[in-house]
């Protein structure tokens, strides 16, 4: 049964605002596409950045890829400030209530010294190159083009440094509170030969001055390795190594890195699909980082996992890539 | 002996600060390249006080509840018509120049805090802006989502971000942004973080959402309560920004200085907006400008100098002009709105009688005086089928891009001219301190575009009026001109079953 309450609807004079209208009709609109389309200033600047004189605030050309229409890069989340973060608080409860229960069950204590000694040694230390992550998609949102792209770049950006937050809040948990795991994870990530070429690869990512270069040197190289190597192979070999519980800390950043490749996925194969010109720009920035990732992560994926654990993931890259027309 | 436990304020340092290193195979200048060209000096990022204490788990959790409760309002205020509970339409001219002249700007805010956020050396200050900059995006999209509903009932809001880039007044707040985002990071801070938020929010934010709340806009003001908690942590950063600068070096000092010395007039001349639509356009008053800026700016400010006093900072030498022109700014401005209404996407009208016996009340020195004949004769032309409107252009002034309409400090009865040669051109200003700022820089503020230079040079559609309209896409008959008559008006009769 279903009861039916009266209300007075009123004709409008239009459905939604006027470039809305021009991209879709007038017809009612959804509230990703008011937020989103058209929201960038994009004519009559008025002065030149002191920061950058060559060119207009808003300017396209910081980046060598070209759009014709820039809104092409719509989320396939449809991420707007709103269910954005109501996403997250849902996931974010999940964490808290994974992190109390691991805490309160003292699965710190049932972990074994090598375990916990080798998860402060190849895991924590992330938090560090998290950061590096969350400048350089902040650097998107700064110079790139398009609130559809842009906001989901901020997404992207406060999800890393939630990240940053997370993998120190395991060392946390291993220590007792005490931040002593954090200490030391500093430590690794600062002189730790394992940890050099990962550390060299980040301050290097955020010299890059073309904002989508830094897209594809962190959302796209890196990230699709680090993803399979700790959220899937790591997540496998912890199953097996008496690391179980932990991975009720890892969730987080798990779930999170697979709903965000969808994102990336999408714009990365819009941006493509655009013109040859993109596509061959792309493949250039994708050879010179890929290099460089090889060297970063070779040790760091050996003392994580194994020796072929970085082939592993290179095949994951390789696959990403070739669906959006990027193989060999 | 176990290790102690780490207090909040150390593990929330551990959460943030910690997570920074040092560089080791790139200079760390490749990477935050832009801290030094202003001039300021940082010799210790870690003396950055952290304004609040958020980790990132914690703020999803906040805003979330936030924007839930929001969004069933405005669920709630379109299905029953809450647009039709406003006092009058003429409110709602109100919250369209809300939404073309304010909303646009929250969006350069996120990107320009987007920019500090990405660039400043410290961890600390970094993690603030960037919560500004999320902070900010939501503003002009629930912004958006709070007007959508509006926009489907009344004209001039369906082409807010067209005009935005275009239409001559929004080139008032649009090269306001600007000009603090092509500034450098420090300067940024200032001019948005400080001056603007911690200043003058309260003269900026506060009164629309007054507005609103006196005039039943249920959706607007519901927004502002419930962007009030973030504003409040807008003004902690904007605070801790400026005692941070002071204290890191002497030299910053006067850096500082020149800084809100122009941002404090900049924004001033911005408020002008605010001003008119206080005293004119609300139906339901809440309070005179003159009335807020002597709240908040005058009480609240003068304290806040005080403080500042300590670290060498003094008061700008102008707010002795500010003192003069507040009984005249509301008056001069729908004065001239009223005269150029046929190019704006909003409605003017003449005061009523009792708001003519208002506006005496809160201006008794000026009001009758000056203001009120000039009202009295417009609507004496208006009753005779004589609404006047002015064809010809205004000159602008190159620095706040406001008509010339301010009248001489001394002499309500003269408007004030500034000019400046520069290169061997001519620069004309409305008043000494936006001559200032131009002289200070003026390699920047000649690349201003000036809306009425560029209709003369046949960059706005080319040709006459018209031509001008429909490049500002302005719904000729319908967005603009007088209230009376307008589409707005006749609508609102119907749905009131007023004949």
């Amino acid at each position: 049964m279903t009861i039916e309450i009266k209300t007075s609807t009123m004709k409008p004079v239009r459905n939604t605002y006027a470039h809305i209208q021009r991209r879709f009709g007038d017809k009612p609109a959804t509230r990703y596409q008011e937020a989103t389309y058209d929201v960038h200033s994009t004519h009559n600047f008025h002065y030149k950045p002191l920061w950058d004189q060559e060119r207009e605030l808003n300017d396209p050309a910081r980046t060598a890829v070209v759009m014709a229409d820039w809104y092409d890069l719509k989320d396939p989340r449809q991420f707007y400030y709103g269910p954005y973060v109501q996403n997250r608080a849902k996931m974010q409860e999940t964490a808290e209530n994974n992190f109390s229960f691991f805490e309160k069950r003292g699965l710190a204590a049932g972990l074994d010294e090598v375990l916990r000694a080798k998860i402060i040694e190849t895991v924590i230390p992330m938090r560090h190159a998290e950061v590096a992550a969350n400048l350089n998609n902040m650097y998107g949102t700064a110079h790139g083009t398009g609130t559809a792209v842009t906001q989901a770049l901020i997404f992207e950006a406060m999800d890393r440094f939630g990240n940053a937050q997370y993998f120190s809040k395991i060392g946390l948990a291993l220590d007792d509170n005490t931040g002593s795991s954090l200490v030391e994870a500093k430590q690794h990530w600062m002189s730790n030969p394992i940890w050099q070429g990962l550390r060299a690869y980040c301050e290097k990512t955020l010299t890059i001055k073309d904002w989508f270069e830094a897209f594809i040197a962190q959302d796209i190289v890196l990230d699709t390795l680090i993803n399979d190597l700790y959220y899937r192979q790591f997540d496998v070999w912890l199953t097996a190594n008496g690391g179980r519980d932990l991975l009720l800390l890892m969730e987080f950043m798990q779930q999170r890195a697979k709903e965000s490749q969808r994102w990336s996925d999408s714009v990365l194969k819009s941006v493509v699909a655009e013109s040859e010109h993109n596509a061959n720009q792309i493949r250039a920035w994708i050879s010179t980082w890929r290099i460089r990732a090889q060297e970063a992560l070779a040790p760091l994926a050996n003392a994580l996992l194994c020796e072929q654990a970085l082939a592993e993931a290179f095949s994951v890259l390789e696959q990403r890539l070739g669906k959006v027309g990027l193989g060999h | 002996m176990s290790p102690t436990k780490l207090n909040l304020k150390d593990k929330y340092k551990l959460l943030t600060r910690d997570l920074d290193w040092e560089f080791s195979y790139e200079d760390r200048q490749e990477a935050f390249p832009y801290e030094e060209f202003e001039g300021i000096k940082i010799t210790d990022w870690d003396k950055w006080e952290d304004p609040f204490r958020l980790t990132m788990d914690a703020y999803w959790k906040y805003q979330a509840e936030k924007e839930k409760k929001l969004y069933a309002i405005y669920d709630a205020f379109s299905q029953n018509n809450g647009h039709t509970n406003v006092t009058d339409a003429r409110y709602v001219n109100a919250i369209k120049l809300f939404l073309t002249g304010v909303s646009p700007g929250e969006h350069a805010a996120h990107l320009g805090f987007a920019f500090t956020g990405r660039q400043m050396g410290g961890i600390g200050a970094r993690v603030a802006a960037q919560m500004q900059s999320i902070d900010e995006l939501r503003h002009i999209q629930t912004q958006i989502h709070a007007m959508s509903h509006y926009n489907k009932f009344f004209d001039g809001f369906d082409e807010f971000n067209h005009m935005h880039d275009r239409v001559w007044y929004l080139s008032v707040p649009k090269s306001f942004f600007e000009d603090a985002r092509t500034a450098g990071p420090f300067e940024f801070m200032v001019a948005i973080g400080f001056s603007f938020e911690y200043v003058l929010t309260n003269l900026l934010f506060v009164p629309f959402m007054s507005g609103a709340a006196y005039n039943g806009d249920m959706a607007t003001v519901t927004f502002g309560f419930s962007a009030q908690s973030d504003e409040a942590r807008h003004m902690t950063l904007g605070l801790e920004i400026i005692k941070f600068l002071l204290e890191q070096h002497e030299d910053n000092v006067p850096i500082v200085q020149k800084w809100l010395d122009k941002w404090l007039w900049r924004g001033y001349r911005l408020l002008t907006l605010v001003a008119m639509m206080m005293d004119y356009m609300l139906p339901q008053k809440f309070m005179s400008w003159q009335e807020a800026w002597e709240l908040y700016f005058e009480d609240a400010g003068g304290a806040l100098f005080k403080d500042l006093e300590r670290y060498g900072i003094k008061m700008p030498d102008y707010t002795e002009t500010i003192k003069q022109e507040k009984e005249h700014l509301s008056h001069q401005a729908w004065w001239t709105f009223y005269q150029y209404t046929h190019a704006a996407a909003f409605h003017t009208w003449t005061p009523s009688s009792d708001e003519m016996d208002w506006l005496s009340e809160k201006y008794p020195n000026t009001f009758d005086k000056y203001y009120r004949p000039r009202w009295e004769l417009a609507a004496e032309m208006e009753a005779k089928g004589e609404r006047f409107y002015t064809t010809g252009l205004p000159q602008l002034c190159q620095t706040c891009q406001i008509p010339m309409m301010f009248t001489e400090v001394d002499d309500p009865s003269q408007v004030a001219y500034r000019e400046s040669v520069y290169n061997d051109e001519r620069f004309h200003f409305c008043s000494d301190p936006c001559k200032s700022i131009f002289d200070n820089e003026p390699e920047k503020y000649v690349h201003a575009w000036l809306p009425v230079h560029q209709i003369l040079q046949g960059n706005c559609g080319g040709g006459g009026l018209d031509k001008v309209i429909e490049y500002y896409h302005l719904d000729n008959g319908a967005a603009n001109l007088e209230f009376e008559g307008s589409p707005d008006a006749e609508r609102w009769k119907q749905w009131k079953g007023v004949a």
